[in-house]
Formats: structure tokens, sequence, C-alpha cells
């Protein structure tokens, strides 16, 4: 056992830290709440400039662009992009999960096709996985495609979908055989956005923003030459794409988490509880320093499962309570930053009164979807007794 | 930066996982509970034979020498097992007291025998107000002899010699001096007696001043952690092994969700406790400059952790976890006990939130 980072991964961390001293915007902060409509030219000339030196994607082998960082520099990395509280990349999804993916089951003439658009932001992805009908039970989604000729014709809708607005092609999955067992009759497809018969309405949450959108594909042709992968093996592509959902970005997360525990405790010194400070309350102080206590234990976790996987090659054990551990704590926070807050803690954006214009309202209301979003956290605790626990399947 | 063990240190774990599995069998577990001291001199010496009675002390003194993340293994291995008697009093308490505060002479005399295994010993800390904090302890030595009372003493009856915290230094008290009593107090965890100690015009002498205590409490409290561990590690493998068995409605009641999530809780709970433990014995073993909060982190994490894990697992086992036959109440009245000794979660949160919000702020390595 040794914290310490490596000669190699210092030296990746200072380069990057150096890059990002000179390079990153000093001006998100007027634009990041904005609607994303606005901030788009924006965030695709960021995603460029890191493109240019050879940062957007670093986990991705060199010869596709990236550095083939190891685990722990791609954690290193989202560390350093959240410690200066970088912009995020606009083609998050293609970089993150849809390029890689079509690097491990694409074809050649796919990767030459799809790979440096991704990388430049020229082209913006999306994903079509979950349905109305399909979240959790992923494998039971109906949106079918029919062969014809040269082509599939596309029907069903989407949804969940970030980026949909703005997506210029779509990792889609399909049911291609509806005769066999559910997980192997599915196929993905690469859809143009543009093709005649898809449309995208925006999907409102409850925070009042837009981060998701509905598709709907009405006998929407795409090209036989647009499958990933292969036909009816879609199910394994789809799930390779997950497992990278499931990768070091979540290194990033302790960064943000302390960052929002930093600023309530300094919010604790001026609030006042009792006729006297909130920082001097004993319950008030139990609960920050449990919230603290746990945000160091989200990352020696973390840091316990970078370094199994490096070593064995597979995720271990420890990776599948990340997810629900660092939801929960993150709807916990929030939870104290309200009791710090008390009627504070509820008013909007724009609002003269509000504090840090309001972000606690908007995160308190944005955490509930955290233990939804990328698998609930009864998905999680399934897959923990079943895959890691070798409980029986409950389904 | 590699945060898993080392081949060594695997090597440490597996083979006192044998160990204890082989010496210190449920059998013997509790042949040894039902017994007034939980003391067995034959285990005492198989103990001292794998050099665990020495593991973190020097090569001089008769140790091993070797670091606290191995230490942490240990434990982590004595807890799966409930190993009883006076292992944590003697070798990591007194040891690490003695260690910490004793000169070289000390150590030569108390220390090493300690190592090789030749003493028992333990720490009276505790007094009438049973608080943790060095602050309040009252009892003093004048002239070089004690007078009053220290509660909660660990495996006293079995202690060739006893230290003694008092707030004017570290005192050591031989078990044949003279105005000593020593009489049991009847505690939840049947493994690890616990002795009311009275002095009356006993000598002592003393080891050193108070001032390096805190480090020699820092080991015995992620030690206590790491013991919790391997508790909540032992309680959930067999859990899960009782929830894959046992059949209710015709379905092992593992595959009904309200059990299994239970299940999922216990792991994620006894891993997270885990995490915190290894960082507390590598931030321990490097002085890193956050190792007092890692400490905190750990024992606080881990004294809420293991009373959920065996609230779950009980309940998870039915009728059969209330009974006396299974083992899951031996390791959930220790788990009791280790809540409260050396500061309960409550304590460690205030203890974190003094670092965190009254000065700095808490930050591990490499964030």
């Amino acid at each position: 056992m040794d914290l310490n980072l490596a000669a190699e991964e210092s030296a990746f961390r200072d380069e990057f830290r150096a890059w990002l001293a000179a390079n990153a915007p000093k001006d998100w902060n007027e634009w990041c709440e904005k609607p994303l409509e606005e901030s788009f030219p924006y965030l695709r000339a960021w995603q460029r400039k890191l493109h240019e030196s050879r940062w957007a994607a670093v986990s991705w082998p060199k010869e596709y662009g990236g550095r083939s960082a190891t685990l722990m520099e791609q954690a290193l990395f989202w560390e350093e992009m959240a410690r200066v509280d970088a912009p995020p990349m606009v083609n998050a999804l293609g970089l993150g999960l849809i390029g890689p993916t079509i690097i491990a089951c694409g074809t050649e003439a796919q990767k030459k096709r799809y790979i440096p658009k991704i990388l430049s932001a020229e082209e913006i992805w999306c994903q079509g996985f979950s349905e109305p009908n399909a979240g959790s039970d992923l494998a039971g989604l109906q949106t079918e495609a029919r062969l014809d000729g040269d082509h599939y014709i596309v029907n069903g809708q989407k949804v969940w979908t970030s980026y949909g607005s703005f997506g210029n092609w779509c990792e889609l999955v399909v049911r291609t055989d509806a005769s066999v067992a559910k997980h192997k009759g599915l196929t993905v497809l690469l859809v143009d956005m543009k093709s005649s018969g898809v449309e995208v309405r925006p999907l409102r949450q409850m925070t009042g923003e837009s981060e998701f959108s509905e598709l709907f594909f009405r006998d929407v042709r795409v090209p036989l030459e647009n499958t990933l992968g292969k036909v009816n093996d879609g199910w394994n592509v789809a799930m390779s794409t997950l497992m990278y959902e499931r990768g070091s970005y979540g290194a990033r997360l302790h960064i943000i988490f302390k960052r929002f525990i930093t600023r309530l405790i300094e919010l604790s010194r001026t609030v006042q509880r009792n006729g006297r400070p909130a920082a001097e309350d004993p319950l008030i102080r139990q609960k920050l320093a449990q919230c603290s206590a746990e945000i160091e234990i989200m990352r020696f976790n973390q840091m316990r499962a970078f370094s199994r996987i490096t070593a064995t090659g597979v995720p271990g054990p420890e990776g599948s309570i990340q997810k629900i551990f660092w939801s929960e704590l993150n709807q916990r926070l929030q939870q104290i930053a309200q009791e710090l807050l008390g009627s504070y803690g509820q008013l909007l954006a724009g609002d003269p009164h509000a504090i840090d214009n309001g972000i606690w309202s908007y995160a308190y209301l944005r955490t509930r979807g955290n233990t939804i979003e990328a698998g609930t956290s009864e998905v999680q605790r399934n897959i923990i007794g079943h895959f890691v626990l070798g409980l029986p399947r409950s389904y | 930066m590699q945060f898993g063990l080392t081949e060594s240190q695997e090597f440490l774990r597996n083979s006192a996982r044998q160990f204890f599995a082989g010496e210190c069998p449920s059998a013997e577990m509790r042949r040894l509970l039902g017994t007034d001291t939980a003391y067995d001199a034959s285990l005492w010496s198989k103990l001292a034979d794998q050099g665990y009675t020495g593991i973190i002390y020097p090569e001089a003194y008769g140790g091993v020498g070797l670091g606290k993340v191995e230490l942490m293994l240990l434990m982590e291995e004595a807890g799966r097992a409930l190993l009883p008697g006076p292992f944590f009093s003697t070798v990591v308490l007194a040891g690490s007291v003695l260690d910490a505060v004793g000169t070289p002479a000390h150590k030569k005399q108390y220390l090493e025998p300690i190592c090789k295994g030749e003493v028992r010993s333990t720490v009276a800390i505790l007094e009438a107000g049973a608080s943790w904090n060095l602050r309040d302890m009252q009892l003093s030595a004048v002239n070089g002899k004690l007078n009053g009372e220290k509660f909660f003493v660990s495996d006293a009856a079995v202690a060739d010699f006893l230290i003694v915290v008092a707030p004017n230094g570290v005192f050591l008290v031989n078990a044949q001096a003279r105005g000593l009593t020593i009489s049991p107090m009847s505690g939840m965890d049947l493994t690890r007696k616990l002795y009311a100690v009275e002095f009356n015009n006993t000598p002592a002498e003393e080891l050193g001043s108070n001032l390096n205590l805190p480090r020699a409490f820092d080991i015995a409290t992620a030690a206590l952690a790491a013991e919790l561990v391997g508790g909540m590690q032992r309680t959930l493998d067999v859990t899960v092994e009782y929830a894959k068995t046992r059949k209710q409605f015709g379905k092992p009641i593992g595959m009904f969700q309200a059990v299994q999530h239970q299940c999922a809780d216990m792991y994620l709970e006894t891993e997270s406790s885990r995490s915190a433990v290894y960082y507390a014995g590598w931030a321990l073993e490097e002085n890193a400059p956050d190792a007092a909060t890692a400490i905190s982190i750990a024992k606080m994490y881990c004294s809420d952790a293991a009373r959920s894990v065996g609230n779950h697992g009980i309940q998870i086992h039915g009728g059969m976890g209330f009974t006396w036959e299974n083992d899951l109440h031996l390791y959930y009245r220790r788990a009791k006990a280790s809540e409260t000794a050396f500061g309960d979660a409550t304590f460690h949160r205030e203890r974190i939130a003094s670092m965190v919000i009254d000065s700095g702020s808490v930050s591990a390595k490499g964030a």
C-alpha cells in the first residue's frame, strides 16, 4: 500500500495542471448558469482547445487521439478539472461512453468516420437507451428496427436522452429480433439525428431545466453499415458502454463535494442559531463532521477501487458501492445545507435575498435525481446482492 | 498510487486468518468466554510464536518491526475470529503506550517481555465519569503513590503489570503491588473482561509524561476499528450464507429484495469501514498530517457501521439470530463495547468538527 503518487502520476498531473493554469477559461462563472442553447458555442470551443493539446480523451489509446492514460491518471485528470472548476466538455457522452464503444466494437471505417469529430466536438452524440417502459429493465426495450433492403426502418420512443436537442448522432439500442429472449434480440445503431422521422422534445425536469429529451422515431431509415458491433449482439455492446459510465469520472466528486462542505462550514460561522453562530451549535457540528468524514471515505473507497482495477484489470467488488455511496451522500449533504440555511435555503436563483445565488435550492432539487440516474439505488443493491454477494436473483 | 495490499501484506493477512481459524475456532472462543478471564496460556504462547505479540515494535525489543497497516490487518483477522483475552489490552494498548512514552530502559524491561509473549498487561484510563477525554482524568500520583479508582479496565486480572494514565504522567503498577484491588465489572462483551481497579497508597513507577499519549491512543483506536471491520465481515459472511440456505415460501430468503438489500447495505458499510481503517493505518505509518483526522473518521464510521451491520445480521437471521446458540450476538456485544471504547461516533464527530470547523480543513493525502 502506497498512497503517494508515483513519479509518472505526478508528472502527468503537473503537466495538466500547468496546461489548465494557462488555458482554462477564467470567465466560466459568467456562463455556467446560462441555458445550454446560449453557452453551447463557448463549450464547444473549450473542448476543441482541450483536444488540440490532446487533453479531450486522455483514456483513449494514443492512436485515436488519447494519451492511453492509466485509470489513476484519468482520476487525476478529473480531479484537476474539478479543482479549477473548468467547464464541462460538451461532447461528454461521445468522449466518455460512445467513442470508447466505437473504438472497442466498431469497424475501421466507423472509427475513421466518427472518432475525429467526437474529439473536436464537431459532432455531438446522445444516447438512446431508456424508454418509457424500459428503465431499470433496459433489456425489455421495444423500439424496433425492421430490415428493408440495405436499411433498417426504426420505430419507437426513447426518453432521458441527455444532449438530445444538440445531438448530431445517437447511439440507439433497438430490437431487431422479437422472437428470442429479450437480451438476445437487440442491436446498436448509429443514427443521424437529421434523418427524416426523428423528433426531439425537451423534457422539463423538476428543477425546471431541460437536461434531457424524449426522442421519437417514426419510420426512420438507418443504413445497415451504421450497425455498431454484430446484429443481435446489442446487449453486450450497450453493456460495454455502461461499463465506461462507472469509470474514473467519479474521481472529481470528492473535489466538488468538498467545495460544498467547505462553503457550508464557512456559512455556518455567520448563520446564527439560538443566538450564536451555527458553527458552535453541537448538532450542526455533528452533521457537518459526519458529512466531511463521509466525503473522505468516498474517496478512500474510490482509491481502493481504482487500485483494484489497475491490479486485476476488472472492477472489484468495491466498485459497485460507489454509485450508492456518492448519490446518497450528496442528498444528505444538500439536506444539511437546507437545515443550516433555514428559510433562505429555499430561495431560487435570481432572488435578491438568495444565498450564493440560489445554488442550494437548485442542488437540493437536482440531487434528488442522483439516486435514480445511471442506475437506481435499488438496481445497484440488486447488483451487489446478486453479482457481488452471490444471492439468488430477485427479479 | 496503490491503495491495495502488497504481497507480504496479503501473506500476513492470509496466514493470520488461517491461524485464527485453526487455533481459535468458534468452539474455542466460546469455551474461553465462559472462563473468568477469557485468557488461555497455550493460545497466548502460540500468538507469541507467530510474532503477533511484537508485531509493530522494534526488533531491538524483540518485536517484528512491521507497520501500522500490518497491525490493521492482524486486528481485522483477530476481530473476525472474535479472539478472546488480553491481546488488545497487552499488545496494542499497553505496548503502544510503552513504546510512545517509555524510556529505552522501560522498553527493555516492559515492552520486550510483551513482544516475547512472556507477560500480559493493560492500561487503566477511565474514571467514574467514564470520559475518554484526557482532560477529565483526576487520579494523580503523589510522591510515587496512587490513590483512587479506575474503571472499565480491560483484562486487568491477568495483567502482570498495569499502566495507569494520570494527569501528571503515565505510571506503571506491578500486579503484586500493595494496596491494589482488582474486581470484575460484568460487561456485555464476554470475550474482553472488564475490571474496576482500586489503588490504596499503591506504589507506582513513572514511565514518562503523557505528552505522547495521544499517539498511542491513536494506534489503539485505529486497531479497535480494524477489529470491528473483521467482526462486520464475519457477520456479513454468515448472514449471506444463511440468506442463501434458509427457505421460506419455497425460496431462499436472500431472493427477497427486502432481505437482499439489507445484505447490500451490510456490504457497503463493511467495505467503507475497511477503506477508512486501511487509510488510517497508512496515515499513522506515514505520520501524515491528517492522521488524527483519519483515525477519528475510521472510529466514527466503524462504530456506527458495526452496530448497523449487527442489526441487519440478526434481523435477517430471524428467530435464530436471537438465540444464545448463534454466534451473532457475541459479535454484537463486542461491537457495542468497542463502539464506546476510545470514544463513540459522537465523540469522534466532535473531534473531527474541531479539526475541520474550528481550524483548517480535513484533507486526505493527494487531495
